[in-house]
């Protein structure tokens, strides 16, 4: 049994609208989308409209590396390419036919099996968070196996019985290279807690302690030239099930959740769904409603026409901020507002939950508090504005001084959220990494 | 916004100064437009609000403070407190006046002039200017030196979060070389009435510091210095009020404690190592007390704009601007005040110092990773 790696710094943002544990609804949606939505990759299309798919045929594949695929998740019809601007390809929409055909994969080789069943785009390679590299040889892999975040997806609940295809997913990446799992230590008889052929680490502390890159940070930092690759549990388990039975199987179950959220549960479903299959959650659609793929800190917001993400398990609605506040920011109290600074009183009043939204409180300013501020959120050995600061000009030896290896824009989303300068120090970091991308290829 | 003032509006220029106004009423209404979807409700106007309210018991203190000393050394006795805070009030206004006139005039302007939304960090300077100053300073010398300490000290910059130097600490800075007459001696540190001369009895009225610490005739005894009932700059001389503000300004977590603690003990080690050398015989624990150093430990060392980012940096910030405040006391007596010098100083050497503090972190954390 490892030791438990403790973690000071974080922050538990009490958001309200947490999903009830259980399934409200397994869906079989009319379409589902295959999206290149993974960093790195450009996609081609293999298919055209009208062309009938297995689940696991090949319907994208990767312009620089062919090997690489995206796969139809259901049996049926391509019914739409979806493009956007300068014809740009946003998805491929399949009609289920309802049969549940499997396309044959040989799973004799795993790296193969991975690329063929269009599962590879799972893995994402630190540094950058891209697109992995079949020709690379990663340090390590690993896979987090709980989540920290506001509102996120119960792992035990979702994939607690499942640890059968976890194991076998285990075992299928420990032939690419050492994996590492992290744990909650604040679940010592997670089912989580017995797999083997991996090591396992326990983390404690708050949010992002469930944040795969602070694992890493902690466990094997990237150096200079290192690349490790990540996995979600989620993937990991639909990894385990190709090498068991020898099917494309992502299903999944997806936290539907936040303060908008309308009983929130949740639901068994593919990547790929229809946001308006999820319309009974926030009532038809309403103008002031945001819908986030993943959470309220580092999700992606979708509109009502758009489709849940590859690789997420969690949907959050929360209420459009339009409203102003009358000199809310001289009155003493404010008791309606969270705060993580005592210059509120939201310290007041521990385990409240309250009802966020996506409201700025603030105007945008140039970086006016020090290090301390934001790094006390940060559970990272780095200097969060010194590097955001880099980012920002552009130097790509400060940024490489101050950690752009280790960190992707998620594990920043804290120092973002607490900045009373309000930057977007996530899009910083984004942007840092584009340079370093552009500048390294 | 009304429409003249938006984007392609014939006002638009104005836009900076009308968006202040309007954030200044209420919270806006603007939404996060992507990663972190929602935002703490803390923002720099909450921050910097309270960092005045952190001074406000200084000022206060200090007003009644400028009316007393004005009634000694006019030998009056037995005023009410209420008139001397009013006397006082009635002088230090015009300061304010005058300091936030000139500067959030010259910040508005350089907001246009940016295309930016008019920050609020002149909120904090403006308050501090008047209560670092002499209270008989002319207007027109404090009005050259906020403009002055704005412009070059600030917006030539970037505006607020990108200066070098304290901009309230820059204006006396400026004040004090420039008219050197007005800042020193024993004459400006008490308000008096056009055609007012000191009671023939009445005791002068010049600063401790400036008294060669032993030979002074009043005012400093520690209490007096710890109570605050002594001629100075207007906000200065309580250092209980001071203390005030420093207990909210901790537990707000806006001022590094490592800062001021880092302070205190340089100041303590270096007037201890007068005493001991026999350099002076003012007892070391008084270093704290004298003149600015309490103000500036607590308001403006702490700036965390001009003050070191590191942690580690900020002890050596904080240590060094003690060190250096009692240094300047114990060997130039032609400079009483080393406080404004020894801050201006570490703020041009705070950024050295993080490079440093982080070079070396840096440095040996990958020391540490390779042989792991």
């Amino acid at each position: 049994m490892s030791d438990i790696i403790v973690l000071k710094q974080g922050l538990d943002i009490p958001c309200s609208g947490e999903a009830s544990l259980l399934v409200s609804k397994s869906m079989s949606p009319r379409s589902v989308a295959v999206q290149p939505d993974v960093k790195g990759l450009l996609p081609r299309l293999l298919v055209k409209e009208g062309d009938h798919v297995l689940a696991g045929s090949p319907v994208i594949a990767d312009k620089k590396n062919p090997d690489i695929l995206l796969t139809s998740p259901v049996s049926g019809t391509v019914s739409q390419v979806v493009r956007g601007d300068k014809r740009k390809l946003l998805a491929v929409l399949v009609e289920p036919d309802g049969k549940r055909e499997y396309a044959a994969i040989d799973t004799s080789d795993v790296k193969k099996a991975l690329l063929a069943s269009g599962l590879w785009p799972l893995l994402v390679q630190r540094p950058y968070g891209i697109l992995a590299d079949p020709e690379l040889t990663p340090k390590a892999i690993f896979v987090s196996a709980f989540h920290s975040g506001p509102l996120a997806a119960c792992t035990e609940f979702t994939l607690g019985g499942e640890v059968a295809m976890i194991q076998k997913g285990i075992d299928a990446l420990a032939t690419l290279a050492p994996v590492h799992v992290g744990l909650d230590a604040t679940r010592p008889d997670s089912p989580f807690a017995k797999l083997t052929g991996c090591s396992l680490h326990r983390f404690k502390g708050k949010h992002p302690a469930g944040n795969v890159g602070v694992q890493i940070s902690h466990v094997s930092p990237i150096l200079k030239g290192e690349t490790v690759w990540t996995v979600s549990l989620a993937g990991l388990a639909a990894i385990g099930k190709l090498f068991a039975t020898g099917k494309y199987d992502v299903r999944r179950k997806v936290a539907v959740c936040g303060p908008a959220a309308i009983e929130p549960s949740y639901v068994e479903t593919y990547p790929g769904t229809p946001i308006s299959e999820f319309a009974a959650f926030y009532g038809g659609y309403a103008e002031d409603i945001r819908i986030i793929n993943g959470d309220i800190l580092s999700g992606t917001a979708v509109g009502p026409d758009g489709f849940t993400a590859s690789d997420s398990d969690q949907l959050t609605i929360i209420r459009e901020g339009k409203d102003k506040e009358l000199l809310g920011w001289i009155r003493p109290f404010r008791f309606n507002q969270f705060s993580h600074d005592r210059s509120y009183f939201s310290w007041l009043i521990p385990g409240h939950k309250w009802d966020m939204d996506t409201n700025l409180h603030g105007g945008p300013r140039p970086f006016l508090m020090n290090e301390n501020y934001y790094a006390k959120v940060l559970p990272m050995d780095i200097y969060p504005v010194f590097l955001s600061k880099a980012c920002l000009a552009g130097d790509i030896e400060k940024m490489e001084k101050f950690g752009i290896y280790e960190v992707l824009p998620e594990d920043l989303a804290l120092c973002e959220f607490v900045d009373p300068s309000k930057n977007y120090i996530q899009d910083i970091i984004a942007r840092g990494i584009d340079l370093m991308l552009k500048e390294m290829a | 916004m009304n429409k003249i003032f938006e984007k392609g509006g014939k006002l638009y220029w104005l836009h900076s100064s009308v968006d202040a106004f309007e954030t200044f009423l209420h919270v806006p209404g603007t939404v996060t437009l992507k990663g972190s979807h929602v935002r703490d409700a803390i923002d720099l106007k909450r921050l910097l609000i309270l960092v005045v309210f952190a001074a406000a018991p200084a000022a206060l203190f200090g007003m009644w403070n400028v009316g007393y000393q004005h009634g000694l050394a006019m030998g009056q006795s037995g005023v009410h407190i209420l008139e001397y805070f009013w006397f006082g009030f009635l002088r230090v206004l015009p300061l304010y006046l005058v300091s936030y006139i000139v500067g959030l005039g010259i910040e508005f302007a350089s907001s246009q002039i940016r295309g930016e939304e008019v920050s609020e960090g002149y909120l904090v300077s403006g308050f501090f200017i008047p209560l670092i100053v002499p209270v008989d300073i002319p207007l027109w010398m404090l009005a050259v030196a906020v403009a002055f300490a704005v412009i070059f000290g600030k917006e030539v910059f970037g505006g607020t979060g990108m200066n070098i130097w304290n901009p309230a600490l820059l204006t006396r800075a400026f004040l004090f070389f420039s008219y050197p007459n007005y800042m020193s001696g024993s004459e400006c540190w008490i308000a008096f009435k056009k055609g007012e001369v000191a009671a023939a009895d009445a005791f002068t009225g010049a600063t401790p510091l400036a008294l060669d610490g032993a030979t002074a005739q009043y005012g400093t005894g520690f209490w007096d210095l710890f109570i605050g009932t002594v001629p100075g700059s207007v906000g200065e001389t309580s250092v209980i009020a001071i203390l005030l503000g420093a207990i909210l300004l901790l537990w707000t977590g806006i001022a590094s404690w490592k800062i001021m603690c880092g302070s205190v003990l340089g100041a303590l080690f270096v007037g201890w190592l007068g005493n001991i050398s026999g350099v002076t015989d003012i007892p070391f624990y008084m270093q704290l007390l004298y003149g600015g150093f309490a103000f500036g430990t607590v308001f403006m060392a702490t700036d965390p704009v001009t003050s070191c980012q590191t942690e580690c940096g900020k002890w050596i910030y904080g240590i060094l601007i003690g060190m250096l405040c009692v240094v300047v006391r114990l060997f130039n007596p032609g400079y009483a005040e080393g406080m404004m010098l020894a801050i201006l100083l570490l703020n041009t050497f705070a950024p050295l110092i993080d490079h440093c503090v982080t070079s070396v972190h840096v440095s040996r954390r990958l020391k540490k990773l390779n042989a792991a």
